[in-house]
């Protein structure tokens, strides 16, 4: 049942130019990683995976997650959570109304903040719910958006130059932080980069476009 | 020499209003005016009072939610569409429709024997109108519609240019991956974001809708009127102590806008607090019924006003023309013969107006912006409340004094007044408009031209100014919108000696010949809409060869 | 910065010019003579496009002398007293903004007893020689004695105007009013007081309904209530079968014409009994719109000229008075074509000329002939509009 995220034969082309081509399988709890400079149209993936490839492209093949073809499936229902360089938390929301976002419905409101305490106590921020998100570091706001994505169950996770925001130091720590939680969920990853050491400490299959 | 601008801009901006509030003030406390004894008392024994108040409250509110959730659902369900590009591209014609013109538009299209009746008139054979109270009815929900139909392009256009500022788009993935559709999305994500930065003109079109006397006139009841049409009634009663009355009514006025603007902000805590617990629960929203809700609203509020100007088109050029029938009998020039030359000579008097107040305010504006640069004269955080001060003061409030008092100073009603006066209103809109370029312009350029050894003159009237023609086109456009619009400024400022496009109009809308209003009317919204066009189309062909200033 | 401080100069340049003599309406060639040059604003109800159009031609004329006419379109003739009130509150007692007003009945009685108008002057008018002073009622309005403070320039009589197309016999009383409604219920409507067309219909229903209309020639006293009660009866009856059930009224006598043709009424009345010819040309009525009056006839007034006492300019604001007197104005005003009004003079009066040009006059097929249009009733005092207006206002106009 859950196989991961394939691509069969997935090509997107503008103006009739081909951009990228892939054929591939991410098994579950591994990561691909796609590697090229910028404007090699590597984010243009992302966006189809996403559902919201613009209008300007044309994408050919399929994209399955466990299973389902998600052609034409509507972004909210693909379940497939992403991260951009920038942590991107709600700055009108406090700490722990960020994370209850990505909550999928159901239960009882003390379940649901229970599950919220439980989520921040795992990533050490123990008493942040409160906090305004502009007050927290690069490193604790990358994990918030870590743990807000997680805790939505996504079936498959899209990294967008994840770590190239953060401080030498932190990026280690992150790298091991969401490879970690997504072997442990088993969560199919596609990395987006132009960083050698994150495909490095992703060890996963590794595409490079020119 | 830039340094006194911030100054004179404050006082411009500030000056009237407090002058008109004192002059106000004054008469309704019974003094300056010896004739009128008990003014307050006068004004809360009027027998229409209850009624009067609770329509303009309920127009006003009801209106600003409306408007509010239009603008924020055709936002939410289709920023980024074709449809919305298409609604897009109507929203400077519809901003730049006067609200007389639009109201005068939108009556003829709803009421019973109008182009929508119509149709059913001719299916079933009607010979008579039915005899449906649709337009004036009792509680003003014609008006409230009219409102909504005028005030969403205005508020969709301010959220717009907020989107930029609130990062919608990645928020919006975000939101939508982690399992929200698209409007839940843009409302739990993006929404909050964006109405803190519209949170001053939603706050103006609440204040316009409970105190609006042109577009109440044409569309609001008149068993009583609303509380701001009869004040300006009182304003032109014969007997002086009615003015007095006026004055007092203004201020009760003022003190249920004062009211209704604090329920209006603990309105906004409690939705904040529904809205997160919102957020928690995780419950969505009908995502497929909340756009089509949008879509059908917003087009429809749109197709409305351009329908109700085609109809005023086809009025203008009719012989006789009588109900049920869809179309004139005949068309003719005649109407344009007789009302023409009298139109084309009064909108010269409007654009003159319109040019002058613009260019004392754009003038103003940017020698405030350039002072910032220059000197870090700022008005600082407090500025964008003094510059929409006067509009969040009801012009029935304020004007009334500001009649008075320079009369009292032997000054009478004249077009300088009317200029001043306008000055005032437009000065906040290309204030509004041209700040957010003019501050986003980028900086390096100028040190850069500075190592070069241009002088900051040079530097304003060589590179910031022509780069920023678009924005500051534009910024010129809205004043003179604003200004084509101002009817009870003109009206009470120029002690009706002064005439332009608008007070004819509203003075015609009451002896009800559509012929003469469709040519009025029509002559008003293109007065209004030739300067957005020539906002639009100049940059586009003076840097037909610069790509990277093409940004329109 | 230069540019505001200009701004600021001009806005506290005084706007009033210098104080100028007093014409003397008694030395005409002076009077013209002062008049040359000067600019006149006449401040008169700009409702009708008719009227508009008649004054523009009248500015023609003006133009001719030297007077440069300029026509300040008011919603409500009383806006203009407002104004002179004001000015004079503010001790503007020269130059003052208001050259000449349109006006009539309530709001002349209220600015001669106040003092505010200029005179007197209309009987020195050199046109004034042709005026039918005694057939015509212009030495009083609303039973206020003139006494040359207004010039007269149009009768003006209530006439009812109904589509044959859709009300074959028409009512021609109170009484037959009621029954027509209740048979018709929605299909008639007035204009909504205190605008001085529905006032007047209040004024032509108490007319009908009361015993005693003599006493309506007197000042409202203490038997006020006794004396109208009968029309609020009345009135109570009418209004739900009016047009909209009476919850809204049209804002002005023109609207009503308005719906006549958009197929909402069927009856409408009017003060002017050539406007519905000339609105039949103008495309605005049906052709087969006729006027009627009543059996017990209808009331009459004449619409005056007045100039205020701090007008600017006095001399040129007589000149236009006196060019409204003239038999050319005249029978213009008077050709349906233009705006149907009544004239205010005696034919026997005129040259034969000038009364060849109002017997070619083509009346039009919706104009009543003085014969059929009978002896006008005198208007009541004045104080009776006021007082109707405001109680009309207070059951009808503020729904609960």
């Amino acid at each position: 049942m859950s196989d991961g995220l394939r691509f069969d034969d997935v090509a997107i082309s503008r103006d009739e130019r081909l951009l990228l081509a892939v054929d591939a399988r991410i098994p579950p709890g591994e990561v691909l990683t796609l590697m090229g400079p910028s404007g090699s149209g590597k984010s243009t993936l992302l966006s189809l995976v996403m559902g919201d490839l613009p209008a300007a492209f044309r994408a050919t093949g399929r994209v399955v997650l466990n299973g389902t073809d998600l052609t034409g499936l509507d972004v909210a229902a693909r379940h497939v959570g992403i991260l951009y360089q920038d942590p991107l938390l709600f700055p009108h929301l406090d700490v722990a109304t960020n994370l209850a976002f990505g909550l999928p419905r159901g239960g009882r409101r003390a379940d649901r903040r229970a599950t919220v305490d439980a989520a921040l106590a795992d990533i050490g921020l123990a008493g942040f719910g409160a906090r305004d998100p502009a007050t927290l570091s690069g490193g604790q706001a990358a994990r918030v958006a870590l743990m807000r994505t997680l805790l939505s169950r996504p079936a498959a996770l899209l990294l967008d130059e994840p770590f190239s925001k953060l401080d030498t130091g932190l990026r280690d720590q992150m790298r091991e932080l969401v490879f970690g939680r997504a072997r442990v969920a088993r969560v199919p990853v596609l990395m987006v980069t132009h960083d050698e050491a994150d495909a490095q400490a992703a060890g996963g299959q590794v595409i490079r476009l020119d | 020499m830039l340094r006194p601008l911030p100054l004179l801009t404050t006082l411009v901006l500030v000056g009237p209003v407090l002058f008109g509030l004192i002059g106000s003030i004054l008469p309704a406390s019974g003094l300056l005016m010896q004739s009128a004894e008990t003014p307050f008392a006068t004004a809360l024994s009027w027998p229409g009072l209850p009624r009067a108040l609770a329509i303009s409250i309920l127009s006003g509110v009801l209106s600003t939610l409306g408007a509010l959730a239009v603008a924020t659902l055709i936002l939410a369900g289709w920023h980024g569409t074709r449809a919305f590009a298409v609604l897009e591209r109507a929203l400077s014609p519809l901003l730049a429709v006067p609200h007389a013109a639009a109201a005068l538009g939108l009556a003829f299209l709803v009421s019973p024997s109008g182009w929508i009746f119509r149709i059913p008139a001719n299916l079933l054979g009607w010979d008579r109108a039915p005899d449906l109270l649709i337009l004036g009815d009792p509680w003003g929900l014609s008006l409230t519609a009219g409102l909504i139909a005028k005030e969403t392009p205005f508020l969709l256009l301010m959220m717009l240019a907020a989107m930029g500022q609130a990062d919608a788009g990645p928020r919006m993935a975000i939101a939508r991956s982690l399992g929200q559709g698209r409007v839940a999305a843009w409302l739990k994500a993006v929404f909050p974001t964006i109405y803190a930065q519209v949170r001053l003109p939603v706050l103006v079109v609440l204040v316009f809708g409970m105190t609006n006397v042109d577009v109440a006139i044409i569309l609001g009841p008149s068993t009583p009127t609303t509380l701001a049409v009869q004040v300006t009634r009182w304003m032109t009663d014969p007997d002086l102590a009615a003015r007095a009355v006026a004055a007092a009514g203004g201020l009760i006025l003022f003190a249920a806008t004062l009211a209704v603007l604090a329920l209006w902000w603990l309105g906004e805590r409690a939705i904040g607090s529904v809205g997160r617990a919102w957020v928690w629960s995780g419950i969505g929203l009908p995502d497929r019924a909340a756009r089509g809700v949008g879509l059908t609203l917003a087009g429809g509020s749109a197709a409305m006003v351009l329908a109700g100007l085609a109809a005023l088109a086809v009025w203008s050029v009719a012989a006789r023309w009588a109900f049920p029938d869809m179309l004139p009998e005949a068309l003719t020039w005649r109407s344009w013969m007789r009302f023409g030359p009298d139109m084309a000579q009064t909108a010269l008097t409007t654009l003159g107006l319109a040019v002058t107040a613009t260019a004392v305010s754009l003038l103003l504006v940017i020698g405030c912006l350039e002072a910032e640069v220059r000197h870090g004269l700022s008005l600082g955080q407090r500025a964008l409340w003094l510059l929409y001060l006067p509009l969040l003061v009801p012009q029935v409030t304020f004007l009334p004094g500001l009649q008075l008092l320079p009369l009292t100073l032997g000054i009478g009603p004249s077009i300088w007044l009317v200029l001043a006066g306008h000055i005032v209103f437009v000065l906040p809109y290309v204030f509004l408009s041209l700040q957010g370029p003019f501050r986003a312009w980028d900086g390096r350029l100028a040190r850069v031209a500075a190592g070069l050894g241009t002088s900051q003159n040079r530097v304003l009237w060589r590179l910031r100014l022509p780069m920023l023609v678009s924005p500051v086109l534009t910024a010129v456009a809205v004043g003179m919108a604003v200004s084509i619009g101002q009817y009870l400024t003109t009206l009470l400022l120029g002690g009706g000696r002064v005439t332009t496009l608008v007070t004819e109009a509203v003075a015609l809308s009451s002896g009800g010949d559509r012929r003469a209003i469709g040519v009025w009317g029509l002559g008003q919204a293109v007065a209004a809409l030739l300067p957005f066009a020539l906002a639009l189309g100049v940059p586009a062909i003076v840097f037909r060869n610069r790509r990277g200033l093409r940004h329109v | 910065m230069r540019f505001a401080l200009t701004l600021l100069a001009a806005l506290a340049l005084p706007t009033l010019s210098p104080a100028q003599t007093q014409p003397d309406p008694a030395d005409w060639p002076a009077v013209t003579a002062q008049a040359d040059g000067q600019t006149v604003y006449w401040h008169a109800w700009g409702g009708s496009t008719a009227t508009n159009d008649f004054i523009g031609w009248v500015a023609d004329r003006a133009g001719e002398m030297g007077v440069d006419l300029r026509h300040v379109k008011l919603t409500d003739t009383a806006d203009a007293v407002g104004v002179v009130v004001n000015e004079l509150q503010a001790g503007v007692t020269e130059g003052g903004s208001v050259d000449m007003i349109w006006i009539n009945g309530a709001n002349f009685a209220s600015m001669k007893r106040e003092n505010l108008l200029f005179g007197p002057f209309a009987e020195q008018l050199p046109n004034w020689r042709y005026v039918d002073v005694d057939g015509k009622g212009v030495l009083t309005d609303f039973t206020v004695p003139t006494e040359g403070f207004e010039s007269p320039w149009a009768m003006a009589q209530l006439v009812f105007v109904h589509d044959s197309a859709r009300v074959e016999t028409p009512p021609t009383s109170a009484a037959k009013l009621l029954e027509w409604a209740q048979a018709n219920p929605g299909r008639f409507t007035y204009p909504q007081p205190p605008d001085f067309l529905g006032t007047t219909f209040l004024k032509q229903m108490l007319i009908e309904l009361t015993d005693d209309p003599a006493r309506l020639s007197e000042p409202v006293g203490d038997d006020y209530d006794d004396v109208t009660f009968i029309l609020w009866d009345y009135l109570d009856q009418l209004q739900p079968l009016l047009w909209r059930q009476g919850r809204a009224y049209p804002e002005s006598g023109p609207r009503q014409f308005q719906l006549i043709n958009d197929g909402e009424v069927d009856i409408a009345i009017s003060f002017s009994p050539g406007e519905a010819t000339t609105a039949i040309g103008n495309f605005e009525l049906p052709e087969s719109v006729r006027t009627y009056v009543l059996d017990g006839g209808t009331i009459g007034n004449a619409s005056f000229v007045a100039i205020p006492v701090n007008a600017n300019a006095k001399a040129g604001a007589m000149v236009v008075a006196d060019i409204l007197l003239s038999p050319e104005a005249q029978a213009r005003a008077q050709d349906p074509a233009v705006l149907g009004y009544g004239t205010v003079l005696d034919m026997a009066k005129l040259s034969p000329e000038d009364r060849a040009v109002f017997d070619a006059l083509d009346l039009g097929i919706a104009t009543l002939t003085p014969t059929q249009l009978g002896t006008a009733l005198p208007e009541p005092h004045p104080t009776w509009a006021t007082r109707l207006a405001d109680d009309w206002v207070a059951r009808y106009g503020v729904a609960d």
